[in-house]
């Protein structure tokens, strides 16, 4: 009899002790103390086996070296009855002991560990393992069920909720009070990986469902989107009400990610508009510092930089600076022949531009050796690539004539228009023919 | 003023962008013009009848004084030009020779007519290469011309009726017997 502390365990005639209907063995400690100092009429249990389970913590006798005796027999402390589970102290004493363990425990104002419910006093049990056992294996294993509660499903089948593979649809009715066991420990746990890994095969497969049943709906919804645009695109007369509608469906495609197609008729989402307005804004003095053209690349550096986060996309600025067609603001975008995109200063003239690249180019130096698109940049006041751009559109215009040598890529005046086609030899006394003829010839 | 052998250049040949291949239209063309006027008169003056494109020593397709000379492109184009217009012709398929008609085929056959009346030729016969070589050319025109301009030219006399071409006795040459 197991004192009036602890539950009694009942044995099978082998000595095994009968499981509860769902009870599963989790883990064995051998040589094992189980010791209350704040229960006076706590057993005397030494040096026997305590068995885990997912219900109850089991101390039986060694059956090899203790012969029952009244104090010392099958207990059970059911994990219900437990309130705390102390993690394990190491310390410099704990190093010469034998591992402990320690628990707390709820027990009525007797001492004895309640059926159900849970008592009103509690009361400290150590566990000291004297053999030679993993104690903090254990332990894991210990809290695991603990915490798993697997005594709150009860006879309920099919729970997939507790820890460590309860698959108790299946193992219910695997261990009977007759006293034939069907699993022992070992098995058991072998069991419960079983069940585990079946488990998860199960939601991988529901999981693949889903997501099959996802991309079809994916599939879906793209077609819905394709046809809302393309219903948008065609859009008939718009009045009020449905520009208003209309509206809303591009705001509602731009958040879903579309780029309307109509925005180049319509006034575009308001997004657009909005960064549109406060790229012009900003875009203002870096235009002033670099001379009234920038390259759209710069921009884009020079705005994300200060926008620090939330920073646009290439296509975002894009369609920003082509929205500036429709408001009042002083700069614009110009694509070049070469495909260099820019924005410039409404204000800003090529002609100006011209004037001054004509002026440089009829520079005696220049006109011995002409100009490169460097030495443009630094008259100029602009960036390399933008002088250079500026010189092509120049070369367009029929203003200057390119030059490439080893030497590199340089443009002149161009003379061409200058030479009469009927009398090669013919250089009049004025004009740029002349200037050149003069500068050209006064170097060595 | 610079000068090829007898040849004078003109001031825009020291003009550097004169040997780059010009992109822009208007300008392109007028620099072909330029150049197609120079190889003419070039050739004539020298009495060059055949440019080989990879010829390197064609000294008017470089200018070592400002140290230019023209890609096989630019060659190539400027060429092409003058026999679009009628005044060279490509030798061969892969166009790396092209003669240079610095007179006309027609310009030829008239200055022959004028060889064969100043010198009493009018119903005499010659071969082909006493006109090209022979002591009367001396001092012409004829003298040394290219002998596929010359058959051109005498071809089309024949074909007007102004002379006759045929096999001579030995096997090199022809013989033409005027009949102004």
């Amino acid at each position: 009899m197991a004192g009036n502390c602890l539950q009694a365990v009942e044995l099978t005639t082998s000595g095994r002790p009968v499981l509860l209907p769902t009870e599963i063995e989790c883990s064995l400690l051998s040589a094992v103390d189980l010791e209350c100092e704040d229960l006076p009429n706590f057993p005397h249990l030494k040096s026997g086996l305590l068995i885990l389970t997912t219900h109850r913590l089991l101390w039986l006798p060694d059956s090899t070296t203790t012969i029952p005796t009244a104090s010392s027999s099958a207990s059970a402390i059911p994990l219900a009855a437990i309130t705390h589970i102390f993690a394990a102290k190491k310390s410099i004493k704990s190093m010469f002991h034998s591992p402990r363990l320690r628990f707390q425990l709820s027990v009525s104002p007797e001492g004895r560990v309640p059926d159900s419910g849970s008592g009103s006093r509690s009361v400290v049990v150590t566990v000291v393992v004297r053999g030679k056992s993993d104690l903090d294996a254990f332990l894991s294993k210990f809290w695991e069920s603990w915490r798993g509660r697997a005594w709150e499903i009860g006879d309920e089948q099919g729970s997939s909720n507790a820890v460590s593979g309860s698959g108790s649809a299946s193992s219910s009715g695997l261990y009977t009070r007759e006293g034939t066991v069907r699993m022992v420990g070992v098995s058991g746990i072998l069991r419960k990986e079983q069940e585990m890994w079946e488990s998860t095969d199960k939601s991988l497969q529901d999981a693949f469902q889903d997501l099959n049943a996802l991309m079809s709906k994916a599939k879906e919804m793209v077609m819905l989107a394709e046809k809302m645009r393309q219903k948008l695109l065609s859009g008939s007369q718009p009045n009020d009400e449905e520009l208003g509608s209309k509206q809303e469906m591009q705001d509602w495609m731009l958040s879903v990610g579309i780029i309307s197609p109509v925005t180049k008729e319509s006034a575009g989402a308001q997004y657009h508009q909005q960064l549109s307005r406060q790229l012009a804004d900003f875009v203002r003095l870096p235009l002033e510092r670099a001379g009234g053209m920038m390259n759209l690349i710069d921009i884009y550096c020079l705005f994300n930089r200060a926008r620090g986060t939330e920073l646009i996309s290439p296509e975002d600025l894009l369609q920003a600076c082509s929205l500036w067609e429709k408001f009042d603001v002083p700069v614009m975008l110009r694509k070049f022949d070469s495909g260099v995109m820019v924005i410039q200063n409404k204000s800003h003239s090529d002609e100006e531009v011209f004037a001054r690249i004509k002026t440089l180019v009829m520079k005696p130096d220049a006109l011995r050796t002409g100009i490169s698109a460097s030495d443009a940049a630094i008259t100029l006041g602009i960036a390399p690539g933008m002088a250079k751009e500026h010189l092509l559109t120049a070369e367009s215009k029929g203003l200057l004539c390119r030059d490439t040598s080893p030497d590199g890529f340089r443009f002149y005046i161009n003379l061409f228009p200058e030479i009469d086609p009927n009398d090669l030899y013919l250089v009049k006394d004025y004009g740029i023919y002349h200037t050149w003829l003069r500068a050209a010839s006064a170097s060595g | 003023m610079q000068k090829l052998g007898d040849f004078k250049l003109p001031q825009f040949f020291n003009y550097p962008p004169y040997f780059t291949l010009q992109p822009v239209r208007d300008t392109r063309e007028k620099q072909i013009q330029l150049w197609k006027d120079l190889i003419l008169d070039y050739c004539k003056t020298h009495h060059i009848f055949v440019i080989g494109l990879e010829d390197q020593d064609f000294p008017l397709f470089s200018n070592p004084a400002i140290e230019r000379s023209l890609t096989y492109e630019a060659r190539e184009a400027f060429l092409s030009a003058l026999v679009a217009q009628g005044r060279a012709e490509w030798l061969d398929k892969s166009r790396r020779k092209c003669l240079v008609l610095w007179h006309r085929i027609q310009d030829w056959a008239n200055i022959v007519l004028d060889f064969v009346k100043d010198n009493g030729l009018e119903d005499s016969v010659m071969t082909v290469e006493e006109i090209r070589t022979g002591i009367e050319s001396r001092g012409t025109e004829l003298h040394g011309i290219d002998r596929t301009v010359l058959m051109r030219a005498l071809k089309m006399l024949e074909q007007k009726g102004k002379l006759a071409i045929f096999k001579g006795t030995t096997a090199d040459d022809e013989g033409v017997k005027f009949s102004i």
